[in-house]
């Protein structure tokens, strides 16, 4: 196992590398100068001059790529242009609440997800089973940007059931995290039912009918359990969805969080704070998948010697 | 049935896209301010704007965008991608080191989030849409193609033509790349889809298509401030992306079990 995991930690390191990389250029692709582009155009010359100094852009290409990176792994990503606050600390008071989003969502998607798949499995064929799996491809169809303002029109506007957007109250939290969840909950229903089916066809199913066992034991406790694998996996590499989601869905429900602050701090061009919030994102995005594949070795031995 | 559902609704779009002109029963940018918002009648059949537009006319005069940036990511996107996975594929070696480790690296970028941080920098606008899309569209393409010419230069009639003395770029383009067209149409009709959905999201965002342009997306972020006294804006224009899209899916997955039945094996 442990080769396993240095190996894997071995293959994400240059990635991490590239998508810093990547992610430095983004502000060598402003077009002309940034420091006049976020100062606007009738700015002061003396000005931009002491923002470039600011941002560094008059250093060599090379000592500005250096501090880049050394500033990266120090978790010190510049200041924001707009307000001086650190990037990092910005990002980090936003953290929570998108962590919460995210969590909302995906616990949605799964108490929606499971039940629901495994509805399907077991009536495969017949009325449930189109349902469920008719219900879950209008789910993954309906672009989130859409479900959103529609699930804020029903239970907002014409129920009055929720708040519009917002923090506060856990009421704030279920329509963004309902309209984050939606996507996720479809694709898992589609999994749980797929992965249960090549269950339902072991040996170990019928020998545990043979004994007496009720159909819904051996459904549940036997062919689900074993069916969860797949499921989990699906969940991890799920997570880097959701998160950029959030972007959408935050945005949305004016919902403070780091996808917020990155429209926001998009449409104020401030540069460092867009740069920071990306950058964040990816390096949570690899992280995840990285800790998705450590999981599946560790669930299924057979993936550690391939 | 699902495959000629997605025909209907791709070619009843392209209609749309292309004689939308003539088919508006209204001026897609006539503002009527004194009917602002107004929900669907008669005479208006999805209402009017918050500028008092026909949302009918503007949403047919937006199927151009939809279909114009879909087919520029597509295009642009697949062609980028078969030259590196071929290159990388049938070189092998440094090259494919090379091609392959900056493929990594993109495909760890969630996809919309690159083409966020590429339109924010670059700025807004339906070219620079294209750009972001296709930047980060080519890879799926390239590692498609990439897997298949790894197969295809081992066989003989590759070989044969290897042997009779043929140059590379010429088995390449003459004998390897067409045989990967059948999976790289599949690929580009679901990229249709996704491509349309990401229009619209970087639309829906402010970082699209710039307004008075009808876009879809365009349409939706305009609507999200009226969801109280006019859901109608939300209503069509959301509608309408969330079919197009379906349709290119089913189009996609029935062109695939047609095209190659050993594909659905595979996956």
């Amino acid at each position: 196992m442990l080769s396993y995991i240095l190996r894997r930690l071995a293959l994400t390191i240059p990635v991490l590398f590239g998508v810093a990389t990547l992610v430095f250029s983004l502000l060598h692709l402003v077009p002309g100068d940034p420091a006049q582009s976020m100062l606007g155009e009738a700015a002061a010359p003396a000005d931009v001059a002491e923002l470039r100094t600011r941002l560094g852009l008059d250093d060599p290409l090379p000592t500005q790529y250096a501090n880049f990176m050394l500033g990266a792994v120090r978790f010190d990503l510049g200041t924001s242009f707009r307000n001086n606050n650190s990037v990092t600390a910005e990002i980090g008071s936003r953290l929570r609440n998108t962590l919460i989003l995210a969590m909302a969502a995906m616990a949605v998607a799964l108490t929606l997800a499971v039940p629901l798949g495994i509805l399907a499995a077991s009536y495969r064929g017949r009325f449930a089973d189109h349902a469920a799996m008719t219900f879950a491809l209008v789910g993954i169809s309906m672009p989130n940007f859409w479900l959103g303002p529609l699930l804020a029109i029903l239970f907002a506007v014409k129920l009055g059931w929720l708040p519009v957007s917002g923090t506060g109250s856990i009421a704030h939290l279920v329509l963004p995290a309902a309209t984050l969840g939606a996507a996720l909950a479809a694709i898992l229903a589609r999994m749980t039912r797929a992965s249960l089916l090549e269950e339902l066809r072991e040996l170990y199913v019928l020998a545990g009918r043979a004994r007496g066992l009720s159909r819904a034991r051996v459904l549940l406790k036997h062919a689900f359990r074993n069916s969860l694998i797949p499921i989990v996996t699906i969940v991890g590499l799920q997570f880097g969805a959701v998160l950029t989601g959030t972007i959408i869905t935050e945005t949305i429900f004016a919902w403070p969080g780091i996808g917020r602050l990155l429209i926001q701090s998009i449409s104020f061009r401030d540069y460092p704070m867009v740069q920071g919030c990306i950058l964040f994102i990816s390096v949570v995005y690899v992280g995840m998948n990285l800790l998705t594949d450590l999981a599946y070795g560790w669930l299924d031995p057979r993936i550690r010697y391939q | 049935m699902m495959f000629r559902l997605g025909i209907a609704i791709v070619g009843i779009t392209v209609a749309a896209a292309v004689f939308g002109p003539w088919l508006t029963p209204a001026d897609p940018n006539a503002q009527d301010l004194a009917l602002r918002l107004a929900a669907p009648s008669g005479a208006h059949v999805f209402g009017l704007d918050e500028l008092g537009r026909d949302i009918f006319s503007r949403l047919l005069v937006g199927a151009r965008i939809s279909l114009l940036v879909g087919l520029a990511v597509v295009t642009s996107a697949s062609t980028v991608g078969i030259l590196m996975g071929s290159l990388a594929g049938y070189y092998g070696g440094t090259v494919d080191t090379l091609i392959s480790r900056v493929m990594d690296v993109l495909l760890a970028f969630p996809g919309i989030l690159l083409a966020i941080a590429l339109v924010a920098v670059m700025g807004p606008s339906l070219t620079n849409v294209v750009i972001a899309l296709s930047f980060i569209g080519w890879v799926g393409y390239a590692r498609l193609v990439r897997a298949q010419v790894l197969r295809i230069r081992e066989l003989e009639y590759v070989q044969a033509a290897r042997a009779l003395g043929a140059a590379t770029p010429r088995i390449l383009v003459r004998h390897v790349i067409p045989a990967t067209l059948p999976t790289v149409i599949v690929q580009a009709t679901l990229g249709m889809a996704g491509a349309i959905i990401a229009e619209a999201s970087l639309s829906f965002l402010g970082l699209g298509v710039q307004p008075p342009t009808p876009s879809w997306g365009t349409m939706l972020d305009a609507g999200r401030s009226h969801l109280f006294d006019a859901p109608h804006l939300t209503l069509f224009p959301g509608l309408a992306i969330a079919l197009l899209v379906l349709g290119f899916n089913f189009l996609g997955d029935g062109l695939r079990d047609r095209i190659d039945p050993r594909l659905i094996a595979e996956r």
